[in-house]
């Protein structure tokens, strides 16, 4: 038990996580290609047209995963700044200031694939539904955390700020779903739910499962490569990095 | 199988633009970021290697 | 306990000092719900489903420009190191200035509401409801705010993050404090949109404060 502690610490340190990020990388990037291929196949070629979207309903099989990932993303990220806060270990800043980007990237992707499919489906491009208003509102939360980050120039300080907005946020996307899907129903809004095709056939869920698997195989890898760049960034005047293999090439 | 021809997958039944619009996008993007990603990895190697070839000089 | 009062009456005493800034976020939200009827028509059907959105999104845009004076100017002269070094709890006098805070931004905007509800054409009952609202509503942002104030203490560009920061965090307040009034307008009844309101008030000032003392420790260090 003891052994599994001291290991587990000894990856916290960026030193030693960051040839161990750059072993797993590669694998990562296998898994996202090999879940996109047959997710995108499920997707075209065995899901079958929907009897009352058409074709236009395969918008779901990446605007699904994306909505989900930017959600689970922003989680992730806030467990990581929660750690970084509590045990005051510098990896965990770098995978918070890592992970926001791609999390903003599929809040954008979750809205403008939602946009897209909104189109033909609702006949407007934008619909004050419920769950495009609250992708929004995190989209905003994303880049509240990287505006503040960005604007901290001293790395320590930056993190723990972040991670007090990211707690701060985590605790109120619940809130700011449920208010937004009352104002929603309050104002009847559109009853249609993008989610809610009426006959889910089995096909279609595997599709977007496998979907949502590469999309998270993906956030990782680039979390992951992203998080070597901060740790160069951040470790540049130390001994080890001066003594990478990259580095004397 | 859905499709009888190329030409009808690509008409995506009269929905291409909005289809061909999400998943194009979403590709780009999903290309560009580790591109970018790559290219902000290898300017801090840059800088750190030129880093270490100035003191190099400086004290051989 | 006496601390926080001290505090409170010591930021008052300030902020009558400097009238000035306390009327200026005054007349902005009075300025902004008046342009409102200017950009969009005078029909007062039109006016009145309005009215709850607007006076609530210029309390909210209201509440913003005074957020930088809630550390700021005590962060200059040194005072906020003082009062994290102070045997007092932080947490206690960082209450007291949110507080004064309120008094100072927030209570005015409530008393305003109902002339600015006026010309609006809101019949007494949603008056009343909005004040209500108001009432519960402003301290929330207040106490919102000041996390965001915390965050962004001596950040260069502060003025301009912080709202990115907080105004996301508002939505809820906006939501039920405007949809009370709209709720009422409708015959539908505000209980519940203020008893929710009141919960995310009694959540804020749990938790806000804890949250603000964390963040101005960090800034500080």
């Amino acid at each position: 038990m003891s052994n599994r502690l001291i290991s587990w610490f000894k990856y916290a340190s960026p030193q030693s996580f960051y040839p161990l990020a750059g072993r797993m990388i590669p694998w990562f990037w296998a898994l996202t290609a090999v879940f996109g291929v047959i997710g995108l196949w499920v997707s075209f070629f065995v899901a079958p047209t929907d009897f009352q979207q058409g074709e236009g309903y395969r918008i779901i099989f990446i605007h699904v995963p994306a909505a989900w990932m930017s959600m689970f993303l922003y989680v992730v990220m806030a467990t990581w700044a929660g750690l970084g806060l509590a045990l005051n270990t510098r990896l965990s800043g770098m995978m918070a200031q890592a992970i926001a980007p791609t999390g903003a990237l599929m809040a954008f992707l979750s809205l403008w694939t939602g946009a897209l499919w909104g189109k033909p489906m609702w006949g407007a491009w934008w619909v004050w539904d419920a769950r495009l208003t609250s992708a929004l509102i995190l989209f905003f939360l994303y880049i509240g955390f990287i505006a503040l980050q960005a604007a901290i120039d001293d790395a320590r300080r930056a993190d723990k700020a972040g991670a007090i907005l990211a707690l701060v946020g985590v605790v109120n996307v619940p809130i700011i779903y449920f208010s937004v899907k009352w104002w929603n129903t309050l104002h009847q809004g559109s009853t249609i739910n993008l989610a809610k095709a009426p006959s889910m056939a089995t096909t279609m869920l595997w599709g977007m499962l496998l979907m949502a698997l590469a999309f998270w195989m993906y956030s990782i890898a680039v979390a992951l490569t992203r998080v070597r760049a901060i740790i160069l960034e951040r470790e540049a005047h130390t001994e080890w990095v001066k003594d990478l293999n990259e580095v004397k090439a | 199988m859905n499709w009888g021809s190329p030409a009808e997958f690509f008409a995506m039944g009269g929905y291409a633009l909005y289809v061909w619009g999400s998943f194009g996008v979403c590709a780009v993007l999903m290309i560009l970021e580790p591109i970018l990603v790559r290219k902000r990895q290898s300017s801090i190697l840059r800088i750190l290697r030129r880093e270490r070839q100035a003191e190099i000089l400086e004290n051989p | 306990m006496n601390a926080v009062l001290a505090i409170i009456r010591r930021d008052l005493l300030l902020a009558m000092r400097r009238k000035s800034e306390v009327l200026t976020a005054l007349f902005f939200f009075i300025i902004v719900a008046s342009l409102f009827p200017l950009g969009i028509g005078p029909e007062s059907a039109l006016l009145r489903t309005i009215a709850p959105g607007v006076i609530w999104v210029s309390a909210l845009l209201a509440t913003m420009l005074g957020l930088a004076r809630l550390f700021a100017p005590d962060h200059a002269d040194g005072t906020l190191e003082q009062m994290v070094l102070s045997p007092t709890p932080l947490g206690l006098l960082v209450t007291g200035k949110i507080a004064a805070h309120w008094i100072t931004t927030g209570l005015p905007l409530v008393l305003l509401a109902p002339v600015l509800g006026i010309q609006f054409d809101l019949d007494v009952g949603a008056l009343g409801v909005l004040v209500v609202a108001l009432l519960l509503g402003t301290p929330l942002l207040s106490l919102i705010g000041a996390i965001g104030a915390a965050l962004t203490l001596g950040v260069r560009g502060g003025g301009v993050l912080v709202s990115l920061l907080v105004l996301p965090l508002y939505v809820p307040a906006l939501i039920f404090g405007a949809g009370a009034v709209e709720s009422h307008i409708s015959g539908l009844g505000a209980g519940g949109h203020l008893s929710l309101l009141a919960a995310l008030l009694a959540l804020a000032v749990f938790f806000a404060p804890w949250a603000t003392t964390a963040a101005l420790r960090i800034s500080l260090e």
